[in-house]
């Protein structure tokens, strides 16, 4: 909502400076967004009559005027403007003046003294216009100072009204709002009934009672729809953000921005028959004044005379019945449509009105006569004509109820946490304009027709709130009975893993949840991923169903700024349409950690060789995470990864996600240069973390032996390790691997892996005997299951 | 026994002038060794008179003891001699940098996040999870926003389309954490459906949400996080309390001014807008809008399973990006969702 301050300050005046009134009305929750100067500052310029209009003589394009500033003497002032002429009334600075930007000098133009400069809108700073001077009104006063007479020192406010407050969608709602905030009394427009002069009218039949429970129509005939809109009714819509048009629309404009009834001019001459309030006949079709043709939805009412639709009630007038400037007759409707029959219509067709943003937040439904009689005083007093009498209809059943709202003190003091006097209570609400009745232990309370967020108890209270002040209700460090939060040793928090992924030197990423299709056939072959409705570009389409599109697509931004070593991660949600899973059905949403590193494995750095990273150090990074879990690495497909390079990661059994280097495929498609390795794991598996099971520590010595065994080159090791282990006897505590060697010395066909055997008992020390029988147990077994020998 | 004298001086002269240490040993054995000038003197004792025998073996004895003496000192000197170029030459240049992995970063609306849990876990409250596409009625319905109410437009909801390719209208991308509220109810009020006093519930839901916005200071995704506390005596001046206490310790500024002015929002009753101001930097002074709240609307307390006759609450709705950019003074939102290792990196 946009008015300005002079409009709203000649309904209520409280002494309060500009900054001071903005903030009452923010801290009462009408929120002061924008307030600014209508007008640049400047000083100086007055107003001026044109006596006399001669040619420059030594310049064809400037002419010298005589032009009277209310003193004694006219000024002989050079001019250049192609409109100046001899009578009109224009703004001139005067010597001295101060302008945005210039200051006038007493000045030579071309050899002929200028005692100041007329001035175009523009020069002024009050539009871009600068096609010629800015005329002035004929009755202006010679010599007064412009701010005055074009009331340029008002400012233009604009609130953010929340959509409670549709009561303050008019310049008479914020001044009522001001007068109970500040106990000034409102002085409204003083508004009376224009006697019929003709007996013309309209029939008016509400065949959709509930879209339209009230309804006021008139005819005036005989206007003249060329006058211009007079300049202070003009300054007035403008400062309001609603462009001047004509007189007859302006009119409109006017009283709604006003007292907020918005109202409709119909050419009468267009109307045939009776005017309906009416639901649309199947397929009916209807062009409106934005010159959308529309087929309104079968609850949306209509404006119709007998023959044809005229108009979608409440939310925008027909092209065909509407106003133009032969329009002799008029007729005037100030209805009433309830929200519930306009709300979303507008939206639901792509537009907006002002009209349709005030019905859908609640019209005083008593405000309809008020409304067309003010509108009718106007527009006799400036464009002359007759008008008939007001036709009302009226469905009270379907108007609005205000019922009554019981407030209990102990209530608000309760919910407030501030106990404030009934008297005080009382004045407040009354300043509202709220009937306040005292009943045992609090209120009853009647809200006005105006008030549409006066519903339950609740209601009432912020109202006090509002009115005591928000600032005047104290910050109390609260009170609780509290008992301990549970803290589990065998869950982790994502936070505690999310320091532990970046410790391994991974930077968090938070990619969109919405990526581009491609993203999802190809790093997660869905052929049908979810898919928005209303995308905000067409490549954020679909949710991911992997976290790997995010982390490939933050590669290729980076490496398109030159860095080349990236390690990213990310924890977020994943979604898939899934029958019955999940908090919403039809749908699954987990958790997922996902990771990718690209480039070198450790940063570039001196007396370390250069390596790129593999899928062994994510590996690494995947089972350091996991600690002291064990992991199972099982070769795998994964449509993002390539064939020969990429494992399903298990745990106990289960499939916990993926590791792997992305596709060749997708790596020249994405442009990456060089593949990296990705994973991409579910977080709750990696969150449930075991409590520590304790083993006793042996006092005797440790015998370490190594077994190189020579072994087919195709041999995994997994199988090799789980068969030596499930060899191994109880004294064995641990086998691990510490080599593995391909080349000089073995056949092309073999490799060598050598173990490092850890022996140990917790009650002896163990003789030289029992652990080369250990040993060669162990190479017996891989030799027969393994095609393993010693090596040599 | 001016020759022993002699003798000693000859011996510690000679020892000084072994500068390494095979040297030393051949000077020790012209002295001490078996052909040795002292190994002779003492071997001459027996052939002197027995009266002499003693004195002399005794002036024998010290010069030995002072020859052992200066040997032991030129061994010294020549060990730390040696041990002195060895550390030379291993010596480092300490000014190289060090080896090894560098850390990654934490995204700092995570460290934002961070410390919102902790701040709120220290005066009790817990953690609560909530999925991002989310029912209708969660998302609006239960928050006594039914369908065509104005508020709807103040959220521009993504919805999904379904598998006959039509707007379903049932589901959305959740447009604020306040759905996980219900959820937080729902669960509280199940669990502890027999106890004649409920316990209070107090809880905070962060996460991602959405809305059909995009430019320099809003994104189509987006963080929040949902404060709730709701109990038998829980009023608008504890919400005041509990929310400034929490800005003030979240920007460790005590001085941080902390207003609360009239809103609305269709699921509290009275809601507030929150704004602070800074009293020193770029912002000083500025009222800035950092967070929307209020009491907890009786329809949602029913539909969360409370009797709001018997119990009050306030919920509370923060946006962590803005908290995140407000603290490091990041000025474009959309560095955030960029991935930008240049920005990122900077949040250890």
């Amino acid at each position: 909502m946009q008015f300005s301050e002079s409009w709203l300050r000649s309904l209520c005046n409280p002494a309060l400076s500009n900054q001071e009134l903005c903030h009452l009305l923010t801290m009462a929750g009408l929120e002061v967004e924008e307030n600014e100067p209508v007008a640049p500052e400047f000083s100086g310029v007055v107003v001026a009559h044109v006596l006399t209009v001669d040619k420059h003589p030594d310049a064809d394009k400037l002419k010298l005027c005589s032009v009277d500033v209310g003193e004694a003497a006219p000024l002989q002032i050079v001019c250049g403007a192609p409109n100046v002429a001899a009578g009109m009334k224009v703004p001139c600075a005067r010597v001295g003046a101060n302008l945005p930007g210039i200051e006038i000098k007493k000045a030579k133009v071309r050899g002929i003294e200028s005692h100041g400069m007329l001035c175009s809108a523009r020069e002024l700073g009050l539009s871009e216009d600068h096609g010629g001077l800015l005329p002035l009104a004929a009755d202006a006063v010679v010599g007064e100072d412009i701010r005055k007479h074009l009331d340029l020192d008002d400012r233009r406010i604009t609130i953010k009204l929340t959509p409670n407050r549709a009561d303050c969608l008019s310049v008479l709602g914020v001044a009522r709002e001001l007068s109970a905030l500040t106990g000034v009394p409102l002085s409204a427009p003083e508004i009376k009934p224009v006697a019929a002069a003709i007996d013309d009218q309209r029939a008016i039949q509400l065949d959709a009672p509930a879209s339209c429970p009230r309804y006021c129509g008139r005819i005036v005939r005989g206007v003249n729809a060329n006058v211009p809109t007079p300049e202070w009714m003009k300054r007035r819509i403008e400062r309001s953000g609603i462009r001047s048009i004509s007189f007859l629309v302006d009119v409109t404009n006017y009283v709604m921005l006003e007292i907020g009834q918005p109202l409709h001019a119909f050419d009468d001459a267009e109307l045939a028959g009776a005017v309906h309030v009416r639901l649309p006949a199947p397929g009916e079709k209807l062009l409106l004044l934005n010159e959308q043709t529309v087929t309104p939805a079968a609850d949306t009412a209509l404006i119709a005379d007998d023959e044809k639709p005229l108009a979608m009630a409440g939310i925008m007038g027909g092209e065909h019945s509407g106003i133009s400037d032969s329009t002799r007759d008029l007729f005037l409707e100030s209805a009433y449509f309830p929200p519930a029959a306009i709300a979303g219509k507008a939206r639901a067709l792509g537009f907006s009105s002002d009209a349709a943003h005030r019905y859908e937040r609640g019209v005083d439904f008593e405000l309809q006569r008020r409304a067309i009689e003010r509108a009718t005083q106007l527009i006799l007093e400036n464009c002359g004509g007759q008008s008939g009498p007001v036709v009302e209809a009226a469905a009270p059943d379907h108007l609005p109820l205000r019922r009554p709202v019981t407030l209990r003190s102990a209530r608000a003091a309760k919910v407030l946490g501030i106990a404030l006097p009934d008297e005080r209570i009382e004045a407040m609400l009354k300043s509202l304009g709220l009937q306040v009745e005292r009943v045992a232990g609090g209120f009853r309370v009647t809200p006005p027709s105006f008030r549409f967020d006066i519903e339950i108890e609740e209601d009432l209270i912020e109202e006090i709130a509002r009115i005591h002040g928000y600032d005047s209700i104290p910050s109390l460090p609260p009170v609780a009975r509290v008992a301990m939060m549970p803290a589990s040793e065998s869950k982790k928090s994502a936070m505690a893993l999310r320091r532990q992924v970046a410790a391994r030197g991974y930077h968090e990423v938070v990619t969109y949840s919405f990526v581009e299709a491609a993203w999802e056939s190809d790093f997660a072959a869905n052929a049908a991923p979810v898919v928005l409705a209303n995308p905000i570009a067409s490549q954020m389409g679909v949710m991911r169903s992997t976290l790997v599109g995010g982390l490939v697509g933050t590669l290729a931004a980076n490496r398109k700024r030159q860095i080349d070593r990236v390690r990213v991660f990310e924890i977020g949600r994943c979604f898939r349409r899934e029958a019955g899973a999940g908090p919403v059905d039809g749908f699954t949403q987990p958790l997922r950690v996902g990771g990718l590193a690209a480039g070198a494995a450790q940063p570039e750095q001196w007396g370390t060789t250069t390596r790129r990273v593999d899928f062994y150090d994510l590996k690494a990074d995947v089972e350091a995470v996991f600690a002291p879990r064990r992991l199972e690495f099982v070769k795998a497909a994964h449509p993002a990864l390539h064939p020969g390079r990429c494992a399903e990661v298990r745990l106990d059994g289960v499939c916990v996600g993926h590791i792997g280097e992305l596709h060749p495929r997708w790596v020249q498609k994405y442009e990456l240069g060089t593949a990296p390795v990705v994973f991409e794991l579910e977080l709750p598996a990696l969150l449930a973390t075991p409590f520590p099971a304790y083993v006793e520590v042996s006092r005797f010595p440790a015998v370490v032996r190594d077994l190189a065994l020579v072994v087919p080159l195709g041999q995994a090791l997994a199988p090799l390790l789980a068969g030596l282990k499930a060899a191994a006897p109880a004294i064995v505590r641990d086998v691990a691997l510490f080599d593995v060697y391909q080349g000089k010395g073995l056949a092309e066909s073999e490799k060598s892996l050598a173990f490092r055997i850890v022996m140990q008992d917790t009650q002896r020390t163990l003789e030289d005997a029992e652990v080369d029988a250990v040993i060669a147990d162990l190479l017996a077994v891989a030799g027969r299951d393994f095609a393993a020998s010693l090596r040599g | 026994m001016d020759n022993l004298d002699q003798l000693v001086a000859a011996a510690t002269s000679d020892f000084a002038a072994a500068t390494e240490p095979a040297k030393l040993e051949d000077a020790k054995a012209r002295y001490l060794g078996k052909e040795g000038s002292l190994t002779a003197l003492l071997k001459g004792l027996g052939k002197l008179p027995a009266e002499e025998r003693k004195s002399a073996g005794a002036a024998i004895n010290i010069a030995k003891e002072r020859i052992e003496s200066a040997l032991a000192t030129r061994r010294d000197a020549l060990k730390n001699a040696q041990l002195e170029v060895q550390l030379a030459t291993e010596a480092l240049d300490v000014t190289l940098p060090g080896r090894g992995m560098s850390a990654g970063s934490l995204h700092p609306v995570t460290i934002s996040l961070d410390r919102i849990e902790a701040l709120f876990r220290s005066i009790g409250f817990d953690v609560a999870d909530g999925p991002e596409i989310e029912t209708d009625w969660h998302n609006f319905t239960a928050l006594n926003t039914p369908e065509n109410h104005p508020a709807r437009s103040m959220h521009d909801t993504f919805y999904l389309q379904g598998e006959d390719g039509r707007v379903q209208e049932k589901v959305l991308l959740r447009t604020h954490t306040s759905p996980v509220q219900i959820r937080a109810m729902l669960a509280h009020t199940e669990r502890h459906r027999d106890a004649d006093i409920m316990p209070e519930l107090r809880v905070i839901c962060p996460g991602r949400v959405y809305r059909v916005d995009s430019d320099a200071t809003h994104s189509p995704m987006f963080h929040q996080v949902e404060g709730l506390w709701i109990g038998e005596n829980v009023s608008f001046a504890d919400l005041k309390g509990v929310v400034a206490d929490f800005l003030r310790r979240f920007f460790e500024s005590d001085d941080l001014k902390v207003r609360f002015r009239p809103s609305f929002f269709p699921f509290t009753e009275p809601s507030a807008e929150i704004d602070v101001a800074f009293m020193g930097g770029a912002l000083e002074g500025r009222w800035l809008e950092i967070a929307g709240c209020g009491m907890v609307h009786p329809n949602v307390l029913r539909c969360g399973g409370f009797d709001p006759e018997k119990y009050t609450g306030f919920a509370f709705g923060m946006g962590p990006d803005r908290l995140t950019m407000l603290r490091y003074g990041i000025n474009d939102l959309r560095l955030f969702f960029e991935g930008d290792l240049r920005f990122l990196a900077q949040f250890k």
